[in-house]
Protein backbone atom coordinates (compact mmCIF):
# COMPACT_ATOMS: atom_id res chain seq x y z
CA UNK A 1 0.00 0.00 0.00
CA UNK A 2 2.49 2.08 0.87
CA UNK A 3 5.54 1.81 -1.43
CA UNK A 4 2.99 2.62 -4.69
CA UNK A 5 1.98 6.11 -2.95
CA UNK A 6 5.78 6.52 -2.80
CA UNK A 7 6.88 5.85 -6.07
CA UNK A 8 4.29 8.11 -7.62
CA UNK A 9 5.45 10.91 -5.42
CA UNK A 10 9.18 10.36 -5.97
CA UNK A 11 9.56 11.40 -9.88
CA UNK A 12 7.54 14.80 -8.92
CA UNK A 13 10.30 15.45 -6.36
CA UNK A 14 13.37 15.15 -8.50
CA UNK A 15 13.17 18.80 -10.09
CA UNK A 16 12.51 20.52 -7.47
CA UNK A 17 15.49 18.99 -5.09
CA UNK A 18 17.56 19.69 -8.36
CA UNK A 19 16.72 23.20 -8.52
CA UNK A 20 16.97 23.59 -4.56
CA UNK A 21 20.55 22.05 -4.78
CA UNK A 22 21.67 24.10 -7.63
CA UNK A 23 20.28 27.19 -5.86
CA UNK A 24 22.06 26.61 -2.47
CA UNK A 25 25.22 25.72 -4.38
CA UNK A 26 24.85 29.21 -5.99
CA UNK A 27 24.15 30.99 -3.28
CA UNK A 28 27.29 29.56 -1.18
CA UNK A 29 29.84 29.83 -4.48
CA UNK A 30 29.57 33.58 -3.34
CA UNK A 31 28.90 34.09 -7.35
CA UNK A 32 26.01 36.34 -5.96
CA UNK A 33 25.25 38.42 -2.57
CA UNK A 34 23.31 36.78 -0.01
CA UNK A 35 21.38 39.88 -0.20
CA UNK A 36 20.45 39.56 -3.52
CA UNK A 37 19.78 35.65 -2.99
CA UNK A 38 19.83 34.13 0.21
CA UNK A 39 20.72 30.27 0.26
CA UNK A 40 17.31 27.97 0.45
CA UNK A 41 18.94 26.98 4.65
CA UNK A 42 18.97 30.95 5.51
CA UNK A 43 15.25 30.95 4.09
CA UNK A 44 14.41 27.86 5.86
CA UNK A 45 16.18 29.49 9.14
CA UNK A 46 13.87 32.63 8.86
CA UNK A 47 10.55 30.89 7.43
CA UNK A 48 10.47 29.12 10.91
CA UNK A 49 11.49 31.88 12.99
CA UNK A 50 8.89 33.74 10.83
CA UNK A 51 6.61 31.56 12.20
CA UNK A 52 7.59 30.97 15.89
CA UNK A 53 6.68 32.92 19.09
CA UNK A 54 8.65 35.93 19.42
CA UNK A 55 9.04 35.98 23.14
CA UNK A 56 9.53 32.63 25.06
CA UNK A 57 6.42 30.86 27.00
CA UNK A 58 5.65 32.59 29.81
CA UNK A 59 2.60 30.77 31.52
CA UNK A 60 1.52 33.79 33.27
CA UNK A 61 0.84 35.90 30.40
CA UNK A 62 -0.87 33.45 28.13
CA UNK A 63 -1.93 30.11 27.82
CA UNK A 64 0.32 27.53 25.88
CA UNK A 65 -1.94 27.46 22.64
CA UNK A 66 -1.82 31.19 22.36
CA UNK A 67 1.26 31.55 22.55
CA UNK A 68 2.36 29.14 19.98
CA UNK A 69 0.33 30.63 17.87
CA UNK A 70 1.71 34.24 18.28
CA UNK A 71 4.14 34.07 15.72
CA UNK A 72 4.41 36.96 13.14
CA UNK A 73 3.70 34.64 10.42
CA UNK A 74 0.29 33.04 11.57
CA UNK A 75 -0.96 36.61 12.41
CA UNK A 76 -0.32 38.01 8.77
CA UNK A 77 -1.48 34.86 7.25
CA UNK A 78 -4.59 35.27 9.42
CA UNK A 79 -5.23 39.08 8.27
CA UNK A 80 -4.84 38.07 4.65
CA UNK A 81 -7.50 34.94 4.71
CA UNK A 82 -9.85 37.40 6.80
CA UNK A 83 -9.88 39.78 4.28
CA UNK A 84 -9.99 37.20 1.54
CA UNK A 85 -13.04 35.32 3.21
CA UNK A 86 -14.99 38.66 3.72
CA UNK A 87 -14.34 40.37 0.43
CA UNK A 88 -15.35 36.68 -0.87
CA UNK A 89 -18.28 36.13 0.91
CA UNK A 90 -19.63 39.72 -0.30
CA UNK A 91 -18.97 39.41 -3.65
CA UNK A 92 -21.09 35.59 -3.62
CA UNK A 93 -23.61 37.02 -1.49
CA UNK A 94 -23.80 40.26 -4.29
CA UNK A 95 -23.04 37.83 -7.09
CA UNK A 96 -25.17 34.80 -6.81
CA UNK A 97 -28.83 36.35 -6.79
CA UNK A 98 -28.18 39.19 -9.18
CA UNK A 99 -26.55 36.53 -11.34
CA UNK A 100 -29.60 34.02 -11.10
CA UNK A 101 -31.75 36.73 -11.92
CA UNK A 102 -29.79 37.92 -15.42
CA UNK A 103 -29.39 34.20 -16.10
CA UNK A 104 -33.38 33.34 -15.79
CA UNK A 105 -35.17 36.49 -17.18
CA UNK A 106 -34.16 37.90 -20.15
CA UNK A 107 -35.44 41.70 -18.96
CA UNK A 108 -33.01 41.74 -15.81
CA UNK A 109 -30.60 40.45 -18.02
CA UNK A 110 -31.12 43.32 -20.31
CA UNK A 111 -31.45 45.73 -17.93
CA UNK A 112 -28.40 45.06 -15.81
CA UNK A 113 -25.82 43.52 -18.90
CA UNK A 114 -24.82 46.91 -20.45
CA UNK A 115 -23.61 47.86 -16.98
CA UNK A 116 -21.56 44.46 -16.30
CA UNK A 117 -19.94 44.34 -19.58
CA UNK A 118 -18.67 47.99 -19.21
CA UNK A 119 -16.90 46.96 -15.69
CA UNK A 120 -16.00 43.88 -15.99
CA UNK A 121 -12.84 44.31 -18.09
CA UNK A 122 -11.15 46.72 -15.58
CA UNK A 123 -9.24 45.19 -13.69
CA UNK A 124 -9.59 45.11 -9.52
CA UNK A 125 -6.64 46.65 -9.11
CA UNK A 126 -7.26 49.81 -11.21
CA UNK A 127 -9.84 50.09 -8.47
CA UNK A 128 -6.88 51.06 -5.78
CA UNK A 129 -7.03 54.98 -6.61
CA UNK A 130 -10.92 54.92 -5.90
CA UNK A 131 -10.98 52.48 -3.37
CA UNK A 132 -8.51 54.58 -1.19
CA UNK A 133 -10.35 57.91 -1.70
CA UNK A 134 -13.69 56.69 -1.29
CA UNK A 135 -12.40 54.24 2.17
CA UNK A 136 -9.05 55.81 3.10
CA UNK A 137 -6.54 53.13 4.55
CA UNK A 138 -7.28 49.85 6.38
CA UNK A 139 -9.29 47.00 5.97
CA UNK A 140 -12.60 48.49 4.52
CA UNK A 141 -10.67 49.62 1.12
CA UNK A 142 -9.02 46.09 0.75
CA UNK A 143 -12.52 44.02 1.38
CA UNK A 144 -13.72 46.33 -1.76
CA UNK A 145 -10.67 45.36 -4.05
CA UNK A 146 -11.46 42.22 -3.28
CA UNK A 147 -15.41 41.75 -3.42
CA UNK A 148 -14.98 43.39 -6.70
CA UNK A 149 -12.66 40.66 -7.74
CA UNK A 150 -14.76 37.80 -6.59
CA UNK A 151 -17.94 39.54 -7.86
CA UNK A 152 -17.32 39.15 -11.62
CA UNK A 153 -16.31 35.42 -11.94
CA UNK A 154 -18.57 34.39 -9.99
CA UNK A 155 -21.30 36.47 -11.74
CA UNK A 156 -20.66 35.43 -15.15
CA UNK A 157 -20.41 32.44 -14.24
CA UNK A 158 -23.58 31.74 -12.45
CA UNK A 159 -25.45 33.71 -15.68
CA UNK A 160 -24.25 31.38 -18.08
CA UNK A 161 -24.92 28.14 -15.27
CA UNK A 162 -28.43 29.03 -15.25
CA UNK A 163 -28.70 29.93 -19.29
CA UNK A 164 -27.07 26.48 -19.85
CA UNK A 165 -29.71 24.33 -17.59
CA UNK A 166 -31.50 21.74 -19.98
CA UNK A 167 -34.33 22.31 -20.92
CA UNK A 168 -35.29 19.24 -19.78
CA UNK A 169 -35.13 19.29 -16.35
CA UNK A 170 -37.57 22.28 -16.25
CA UNK A 171 -40.04 20.21 -18.73
CA UNK A 172 -39.78 17.46 -16.15
CA UNK A 173 -40.23 19.67 -12.79
CA UNK A 174 -42.81 21.85 -14.53
CA UNK A 175 -45.04 18.46 -15.65
CA UNK A 176 -44.18 16.99 -11.91
CA UNK A 177 -45.89 20.29 -10.72
CA UNK A 178 -43.32 22.81 -9.82
CA UNK A 179 -43.91 26.47 -9.64
CA UNK A 180 -41.68 29.17 -10.12
CA UNK A 181 -40.41 28.91 -6.65
CA UNK A 182 -39.62 25.79 -6.94
CA UNK A 183 -37.91 25.46 -10.44
CA UNK A 184 -35.72 28.36 -9.54
CA UNK A 185 -34.39 26.50 -6.05
CA UNK A 186 -34.87 23.28 -6.54
CA UNK A 187 -33.90 22.76 -10.47
CA UNK A 188 -32.05 25.96 -12.28
CA UNK A 189 -29.77 26.64 -9.20
CA UNK A 190 -28.34 23.13 -8.36
CA UNK A 191 -27.89 22.52 -12.16
CA UNK A 192 -26.15 25.23 -12.24
CA UNK A 193 -23.79 24.49 -9.71
CA UNK A 194 -21.19 23.06 -11.53
CA UNK A 195 -20.81 26.37 -13.65
CA UNK A 196 -21.52 28.63 -10.09
CA UNK A 197 -18.60 26.56 -8.10
CA UNK A 198 -16.08 26.93 -11.03
CA UNK A 199 -16.51 30.61 -10.93
CA UNK A 200 -16.14 30.50 -7.12
CA UNK A 201 -13.37 29.39 -7.71
CA UNK A 202 -12.24 31.40 -10.05
CA UNK A 203 -13.14 34.39 -8.00
CA UNK A 204 -11.10 32.59 -5.17
CA UNK A 205 -8.11 33.06 -6.80
CA UNK A 206 -8.47 36.57 -7.83
CA UNK A 207 -9.46 37.53 -4.17
CA UNK A 208 -6.14 36.13 -3.25
CA UNK A 209 -4.60 37.80 -5.73
CA UNK A 210 -5.89 41.61 -4.58
CA UNK A 211 -5.53 40.74 -1.03
CA UNK A 212 -1.85 40.60 -1.81
CA UNK A 213 -1.24 43.85 -4.09
CA UNK A 214 -4.04 45.70 -1.47
CA UNK A 215 -1.89 44.67 1.46
CA UNK A 216 0.83 46.40 -0.34
CA UNK A 217 -0.90 49.21 -1.06
CA UNK A 218 -3.82 50.25 1.79
CA UNK A 219 -2.88 48.46 5.11
CA UNK A 220 -0.74 47.63 7.66
CA UNK A 221 -0.85 44.00 7.87
CA UNK A 222 -1.00 40.53 6.02
CA UNK A 223 1.36 38.42 3.81
CA UNK A 224 1.50 41.31 1.20
CA UNK A 225 2.36 43.94 3.27
CA UNK A 226 5.05 41.94 5.51
CA UNK A 227 7.36 41.41 1.96
CA UNK A 228 7.05 45.00 0.72
CA UNK A 229 8.13 45.93 4.69
CA UNK A 230 11.13 42.99 4.35
CA UNK A 231 12.38 44.66 0.99
CA UNK A 232 12.64 47.66 2.73
CA UNK A 233 14.44 46.13 5.41
CA UNK A 234 16.63 44.47 2.37
CA UNK A 235 15.95 41.10 3.89
CA UNK A 236 15.00 38.80 0.71
CA UNK A 237 15.37 35.89 3.21
CA UNK A 238 11.97 37.06 4.77
CA UNK A 239 10.51 38.65 1.58
CA UNK A 240 11.20 34.65 -0.49
CA UNK A 241 9.79 33.07 2.96
CA UNK A 242 6.82 35.38 3.13
CA UNK A 243 6.27 34.57 -0.65
CA UNK A 244 6.28 30.78 0.33
CA UNK A 245 3.48 31.51 3.06
CA UNK A 246 1.55 33.44 0.86
CA UNK A 247 2.02 30.07 -1.68
CA UNK A 248 1.23 28.03 0.71
CA UNK A 249 -1.69 29.63 1.90
CA UNK A 250 -3.15 29.69 -1.83
CA UNK A 251 -2.25 25.91 -1.98
CA UNK A 252 -4.18 25.35 1.02
CA UNK A 253 -7.40 27.88 -0.28
CA UNK A 254 -7.36 26.10 -3.74
CA UNK A 255 -7.47 22.46 -2.49
CA UNK A 256 -10.06 23.05 0.01
CA UNK A 257 -12.09 25.06 -2.64
CA UNK A 258 -11.88 22.26 -5.00
CA UNK A 259 -12.58 19.87 -1.72
CA UNK A 260 -15.55 21.31 -1.61
CA UNK A 261 -16.41 21.28 -5.08
CA UNK A 262 -16.24 17.68 -5.37
CA UNK A 263 -18.02 17.56 -2.36
CA UNK A 264 -20.70 19.37 -3.49
CA UNK A 265 -20.74 17.83 -6.96
CA UNK A 266 -20.61 14.28 -5.89
CA UNK A 267 -23.74 13.52 -8.12
CA UNK A 268 -21.96 14.95 -11.25
CA UNK A 269 -20.95 12.82 -14.07
CA UNK A 270 -17.05 12.99 -14.86
CA UNK A 271 -16.18 13.66 -10.91
CA UNK A 272 -16.06 10.15 -10.28
CA UNK A 273 -12.25 9.66 -10.89
CA UNK A 274 -10.65 12.46 -8.61
CA UNK B 1 -66.88 6.17 -16.31
CA UNK B 2 -68.07 5.58 -20.14
CA UNK B 3 -65.66 3.61 -22.00
CA UNK B 4 -66.80 5.64 -25.59
CA UNK B 5 -66.51 9.45 -24.49
CA UNK B 6 -62.97 10.44 -25.20
CA UNK B 7 -60.80 11.26 -22.25
CA UNK B 8 -57.95 13.27 -24.40
CA UNK B 9 -59.46 15.09 -27.15
CA UNK B 10 -57.23 16.24 -30.01
CA UNK B 11 -59.23 18.63 -32.35
CA UNK B 12 -57.15 20.35 -35.77
CA UNK B 13 -54.57 20.56 -33.73
CA UNK B 14 -51.11 21.68 -36.26
CA UNK B 15 -47.65 22.82 -35.28
CA UNK B 16 -45.40 25.14 -37.64
CA UNK B 17 -42.25 25.83 -36.59
CA UNK B 18 -40.61 29.09 -38.31
CA UNK B 19 -36.85 29.73 -37.71
CA UNK B 20 -35.45 32.67 -39.01
CA UNK B 21 -33.05 31.14 -41.72
CA UNK B 22 -34.86 27.83 -42.47
CA UNK B 23 -38.25 27.85 -44.42
CA UNK B 24 -41.55 27.12 -42.18
CA UNK B 25 -41.38 23.65 -40.68
CA UNK B 26 -45.22 22.02 -40.57
CA UNK B 27 -44.82 19.52 -37.82
CA UNK B 28 -47.89 18.83 -37.67
CA UNK B 29 -51.13 19.24 -39.50
CA UNK B 30 -54.50 19.39 -38.69
CA UNK B 31 -54.28 16.12 -36.32
CA UNK B 32 -57.34 14.68 -35.17
CA UNK B 33 -57.33 12.10 -32.55
CA UNK B 34 -59.17 10.80 -29.65
CA UNK B 35 -57.85 8.88 -26.73
CA UNK B 36 -59.97 6.73 -24.85
CA UNK B 37 -59.81 6.26 -20.73
CA UNK B 38 -57.73 3.20 -20.08
CA UNK B 39 -56.17 3.04 -23.31
CA UNK B 40 -52.72 2.27 -24.28
CA UNK B 41 -52.24 4.21 -27.56
CA UNK B 42 -48.63 4.10 -29.35
CA UNK B 43 -47.90 6.86 -31.79
CA UNK B 44 -45.64 5.13 -34.79
CA UNK B 45 -43.73 7.11 -37.60
CA UNK B 46 -40.37 7.57 -39.21
CA UNK B 47 -37.85 9.83 -37.39
CA UNK B 48 -38.90 13.56 -37.49
CA UNK B 49 -42.67 12.85 -38.24
CA UNK B 50 -43.68 14.86 -35.21
CA UNK B 51 -44.86 12.04 -32.62
CA UNK B 52 -42.68 14.38 -29.82
CA UNK B 53 -44.13 17.43 -30.92
CA UNK B 54 -47.57 15.88 -30.44
CA UNK B 55 -46.65 14.35 -27.30
CA UNK B 56 -45.17 17.84 -26.12
CA UNK B 57 -48.57 18.87 -27.12
CA UNK B 58 -50.55 17.00 -24.70
CA UNK B 59 -48.14 17.32 -22.29
CA UNK B 60 -48.42 21.13 -22.48
CA UNK B 61 -44.54 22.10 -23.43
CA UNK B 62 -45.90 23.80 -26.38
CA UNK B 63 -49.03 25.20 -27.40
CA UNK B 64 -50.26 24.04 -30.68
CA UNK B 65 -50.17 26.76 -33.97
CA UNK B 66 -54.00 25.94 -34.10
CA UNK B 67 -56.25 23.40 -33.08
CA UNK B 68 -57.24 22.26 -29.44
CA UNK B 69 -56.30 19.93 -26.70
CA UNK B 70 -58.96 18.57 -23.96
CA UNK B 71 -58.40 16.27 -21.14
CA UNK B 72 -61.54 15.18 -19.73
CA UNK B 73 -62.80 18.16 -20.81
CA UNK B 74 -60.35 21.03 -19.40
CA UNK B 75 -58.12 22.58 -22.05
CA UNK B 76 -54.61 22.28 -22.00
CA UNK B 77 -52.58 25.30 -21.14
CA UNK B 78 -49.74 24.49 -18.89
CA UNK B 79 -47.81 21.18 -17.87
CA UNK B 80 -48.77 19.70 -15.20
CA UNK B 81 -48.45 16.81 -12.88
CA UNK B 82 -51.87 14.65 -14.25
CA UNK B 83 -50.19 14.06 -17.16
CA UNK B 84 -46.82 12.40 -15.89
CA UNK B 85 -44.46 12.19 -18.93
CA UNK B 86 -41.12 9.64 -19.12
CA UNK B 87 -38.48 11.23 -21.36
CA UNK B 88 -36.39 9.63 -23.82
CA UNK B 89 -33.62 10.46 -22.61
CA UNK B 90 -34.87 9.35 -18.76
CA UNK B 91 -34.39 13.18 -17.58
CA UNK B 92 -33.87 12.52 -13.81
CA UNK B 93 -32.33 15.20 -11.55
CA UNK B 94 -28.72 14.37 -11.76
CA UNK B 95 -28.43 16.45 -8.35
CA UNK B 96 -30.77 13.98 -6.58
CA UNK B 97 -30.60 10.15 -5.68
CA UNK B 98 -33.13 7.82 -6.45
CA UNK B 99 -35.19 8.37 -3.71
CA UNK B 100 -35.57 12.28 -3.99
CA UNK B 101 -36.07 11.41 -7.81
CA UNK B 102 -39.21 10.08 -6.99
CA UNK B 103 -40.46 11.83 -3.96
CA UNK B 104 -39.81 15.13 -5.40
CA UNK B 105 -43.39 15.52 -7.02
CA UNK B 106 -45.00 14.29 -3.97
CA UNK B 107 -42.74 16.34 -1.69
CA UNK B 108 -43.12 19.78 -3.67
CA UNK B 109 -46.75 19.33 -3.19
CA UNK B 110 -46.48 19.41 0.18
CA UNK B 111 -47.80 16.03 0.75
CA UNK B 112 -46.83 14.63 4.34
CA UNK B 113 -43.74 12.96 5.72
CA UNK B 114 -45.43 9.47 6.22
CA UNK B 115 -47.39 9.69 2.93
CA UNK B 116 -43.95 10.14 0.70
CA UNK B 117 -42.32 7.19 2.83
CA UNK B 118 -45.09 4.89 2.23
CA UNK B 119 -44.92 5.60 -1.13
CA UNK B 120 -41.78 5.46 -1.91
CA UNK B 121 -41.33 2.34 -0.43
CA UNK B 122 -44.24 0.69 -2.10
CA UNK B 123 -42.84 2.25 -5.75
CA UNK B 124 -39.21 1.28 -4.60
CA UNK B 125 -40.09 -2.37 -4.04
CA UNK B 126 -42.21 -2.34 -7.33
CA UNK B 127 -39.75 -1.52 -9.77
CA UNK B 128 -36.88 -3.13 -8.01
CA UNK B 129 -35.22 -0.25 -6.93
CA UNK B 130 -34.56 -1.15 -3.48
CA UNK B 131 -30.71 -2.02 -2.77
CA UNK B 132 -30.68 1.79 -5.05
CA UNK B 133 -32.23 3.87 -3.28
CA UNK B 134 -29.49 6.47 -2.44
CA UNK B 135 -27.40 6.19 -5.50
CA UNK B 136 -27.20 9.34 -7.92
CA UNK B 137 -28.44 9.06 -11.46
CA UNK B 138 -24.88 8.82 -12.84
CA UNK B 139 -24.27 5.90 -10.93
CA UNK B 140 -27.58 4.05 -12.74
CA UNK B 141 -27.74 1.77 -15.76
CA UNK B 142 -30.25 3.03 -18.40
CA UNK B 143 -32.95 0.22 -17.48
CA UNK B 144 -32.62 1.05 -14.01
CA UNK B 145 -33.31 5.20 -14.95
CA UNK B 146 -35.78 4.43 -16.86
CA UNK B 147 -37.70 2.58 -14.10
CA UNK B 148 -36.55 5.57 -11.87
CA UNK B 149 -38.01 8.00 -14.33
CA UNK B 150 -41.37 5.48 -14.28
CA UNK B 151 -41.26 5.52 -10.51
CA UNK B 152 -41.60 9.70 -10.64
CA UNK B 153 -44.53 9.97 -12.47
CA UNK B 154 -46.33 6.98 -10.63
CA UNK B 155 -45.53 8.96 -7.47
CA UNK B 156 -48.01 11.44 -8.24
CA UNK B 157 -51.06 8.99 -9.32
CA UNK B 158 -51.14 10.74 -12.78
CA UNK B 159 -54.00 9.21 -14.44
CA UNK B 160 -52.18 10.01 -17.85
CA UNK B 161 -48.54 8.41 -18.70
CA UNK B 162 -46.97 10.04 -21.53
CA UNK B 163 -43.90 8.45 -23.09
CA UNK B 164 -41.52 9.45 -25.52
CA UNK B 165 -39.73 6.58 -26.87
CA UNK B 166 -38.52 5.27 -23.80
CA UNK B 167 -37.15 2.24 -24.15
CA UNK B 168 -35.46 3.56 -27.17
CA UNK B 169 -31.60 3.43 -25.93
CA UNK B 170 -32.01 0.32 -24.19
CA UNK B 171 -30.75 -3.25 -25.16
CA UNK B 172 -33.24 -6.14 -25.97
CA UNK B 173 -33.58 -7.92 -22.85
CA UNK B 174 -33.82 -5.01 -20.53
CA UNK B 175 -36.47 -3.45 -23.30
CA UNK B 176 -38.61 -6.46 -22.59
CA UNK B 177 -38.97 -7.08 -18.93
CA UNK B 178 -39.88 -3.27 -18.64
CA UNK B 179 -42.42 -3.65 -21.40
CA UNK B 180 -44.15 -6.22 -19.49
CA UNK B 181 -43.40 -4.24 -16.16
CA UNK B 182 -45.00 -1.08 -18.21
CA UNK B 183 -48.07 -3.12 -18.99
CA UNK B 184 -48.76 -4.83 -15.41
CA UNK B 185 -48.66 -1.01 -14.02
CA UNK B 186 -51.05 -0.08 -16.58
CA UNK B 187 -53.58 -2.95 -16.02
CA UNK B 188 -53.35 -2.36 -11.86
CA UNK B 189 -53.32 1.42 -11.77
CA UNK B 190 -55.98 1.83 -15.15
CA UNK B 191 -53.37 4.44 -16.76
CA UNK B 192 -54.25 5.82 -19.69
CA UNK B 193 -50.91 5.49 -21.97
CA UNK B 194 -49.88 7.69 -24.81
CA UNK B 195 -46.84 5.83 -25.62
CA UNK B 196 -44.33 6.76 -28.76
CA UNK B 197 -42.33 4.47 -30.50
CA UNK B 198 -40.93 3.65 -33.96
CA UNK B 199 -40.61 -0.07 -33.21
CA UNK B 200 -43.32 -1.79 -35.16
CA UNK B 201 -43.07 -4.49 -32.83
CA UNK B 202 -42.82 -2.65 -29.79
CA UNK B 203 -46.24 -1.09 -30.58
CA UNK B 204 -48.31 -4.49 -31.44
CA UNK B 205 -46.86 -5.73 -27.85
CA UNK B 206 -48.01 -3.19 -26.03
CA UNK B 207 -51.06 -1.06 -27.78
CA UNK B 208 -54.55 -1.61 -27.90
CA UNK B 209 -54.35 0.81 -30.73
CA UNK B 210 -51.57 2.13 -32.81
CA UNK B 211 -51.56 5.32 -34.88
CA UNK B 212 -49.34 5.66 -37.78
CA UNK B 213 -47.81 8.82 -38.55
CA UNK B 214 -47.02 10.82 -42.11
CA UNK B 215 -43.49 13.10 -42.21
CA UNK B 216 -44.01 16.70 -43.39
CA UNK B 217 -46.17 17.53 -42.91
CA UNK B 218 -47.22 15.10 -40.20
CA UNK B 219 -50.70 13.78 -39.99
CA UNK B 220 -52.79 10.27 -39.41
CA UNK B 221 -52.36 7.78 -41.91
CA UNK B 222 -53.52 5.26 -40.56
CA UNK B 223 -55.33 3.56 -37.14
CA UNK B 224 -55.04 -0.02 -36.37
CA UNK B 225 -56.62 -1.40 -33.56
CA UNK B 226 -54.71 -4.54 -31.99
CA UNK B 227 -57.54 -6.92 -30.25
CA UNK B 228 -55.42 -9.11 -29.32
CA UNK B 229 -55.45 -10.90 -25.99
CA UNK B 230 -52.39 -10.41 -23.19
CA UNK B 231 -49.38 -11.37 -22.80
CA UNK B 232 -49.17 -11.37 -26.68
CA UNK B 233 -46.60 -13.73 -28.41
CA UNK B 234 -44.78 -12.08 -31.00
CA UNK B 235 -44.26 -15.43 -32.37
CA UNK B 236 -47.73 -16.35 -33.34
CA UNK B 237 -49.72 -15.84 -36.65
CA UNK B 238 -51.58 -12.99 -35.34
CA UNK B 239 -48.94 -10.79 -33.87
CA UNK B 240 -47.28 -11.26 -37.16
CA UNK B 241 -49.78 -10.33 -39.66
CA UNK B 242 -50.53 -7.31 -37.53
CA UNK B 243 -47.07 -6.40 -37.95
CA UNK B 244 -46.54 -6.95 -41.40
CA UNK B 245 -49.45 -4.45 -42.27
CA UNK B 246 -48.31 -2.07 -39.59
CA UNK B 247 -44.61 -2.28 -41.36
CA UNK B 248 -46.55 -1.81 -44.91
CA UNK B 249 -48.12 1.48 -43.59
CA UNK B 250 -44.79 2.83 -42.14
CA UNK B 251 -43.04 1.78 -45.48
CA UNK B 252 -45.36 3.14 -48.01
CA UNK B 253 -44.97 6.42 -45.78
CA UNK B 254 -41.16 6.23 -45.57
CA UNK B 255 -40.98 5.66 -49.11
CA UNK B 256 -43.34 8.58 -50.25
CA UNK B 257 -40.65 10.58 -48.07
CA UNK B 258 -37.83 9.39 -49.78
CA UNK B 259 -39.58 9.98 -53.07
CA UNK B 260 -40.00 13.28 -51.60
CA UNK B 261 -36.67 14.14 -50.93
CA UNK B 262 -35.16 13.16 -54.49
CA UNK B 263 -37.82 15.42 -56.09
CA UNK B 264 -37.53 18.10 -53.32
CA UNK B 265 -32.91 18.08 -54.19
CA UNK B 266 -33.82 17.83 -57.87
CA UNK B 267 -35.89 21.09 -57.78
CA UNK B 268 -33.13 22.74 -55.27
CA UNK B 269 -29.84 22.07 -57.59
N1 LIG C 1 -38.32 23.69 -32.05
C1 LIG C 1 -38.35 23.35 -33.34
N2 LIG C 1 -38.02 24.23 -34.30
C2 LIG C 1 -38.04 23.90 -35.61
N3 LIG C 1 -38.37 22.68 -36.07
C3 LIG C 1 -38.70 21.74 -35.16
C4 LIG C 1 -38.69 22.02 -33.75
N4 LIG C 1 -39.05 20.89 -33.09
C5 LIG C 1 -39.26 19.96 -34.04
N5 LIG C 1 -39.06 20.46 -35.28
C6 LIG C 1 -39.25 19.74 -36.55
O1 LIG C 1 -40.52 19.18 -36.51
C7 LIG C 1 -40.52 17.87 -37.04
C8 LIG C 1 -41.08 16.91 -36.04
O2 LIG C 1 -40.19 16.77 -34.95
P1 LIG C 1 -40.40 15.73 -33.78
O3 LIG C 1 -39.31 15.91 -32.81
O4 LIG C 1 -41.78 15.85 -33.28
O5 LIG C 1 -40.23 14.34 -34.54
P2 LIG C 1 -40.31 12.85 -33.97
O6 LIG C 1 -41.34 12.16 -34.72
O7 LIG C 1 -40.43 12.87 -32.49
O8 LIG C 1 -38.90 12.29 -34.39
P3 LIG C 1 -37.92 11.26 -33.61
O9 LIG C 1 -38.48 9.89 -33.84
O10 LIG C 1 -36.63 11.45 -34.30
O11 LIG C 1 -37.91 11.67 -32.19
C9 LIG C 1 -39.09 17.55 -37.41
O12 LIG C 1 -38.97 17.67 -38.80
C10 LIG C 1 -38.27 18.59 -36.71
O13 LIG C 1 -37.17 18.96 -37.51
MG1 LIG D 1 -39.11 12.35 -30.90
Amino acid sequence: MKSPKLLTWLPGAIVPCVLLAVWQAVAVSGIVSPLILPSPLAVAKKWIEYLSPYEPFDPRRSGYLAWLISGELLHDAYASLRRVVSGFVIGAVLALPLGLFMGASEQVYKLFNPLVQLLRPIPPIAFIPLAILWFGLGDPPAIFLITIGAFFPILMNTIAGVRHVDAIYIRAAESLGANRWVLFRRIMLPAASPYILAGARIGMGTAFIVVIVAEMIAVNSGLGYRILEAREFFWSDKIIAGMITIGLLGLAIDTGMSQLNNWLLKWHRGLEQR
Amino acid sequence: MSFATPYINIRGVSQIFRSEHQKEVIALDNINLNVRRGEFLCLLGPSGCGKSTLLNAIAGFTLPSAGSITVDGRAIHAPGPDRGMVFQEYALFPWMTVEKNISFGLEIQGATKTAIREKLDMLLTMLQLRDFRERYPKDLSGGMRQRVAIARVLALDSPIMLMDEPFGALDALTRHNLQDELLRIWAEFKKTIVFVTHSIEESVYLADRTVVMTYRPGTIKQEVHIVLPRPRDPASIEFNRIETELAQWVMEEQYRHQQDEIKGSGKTH
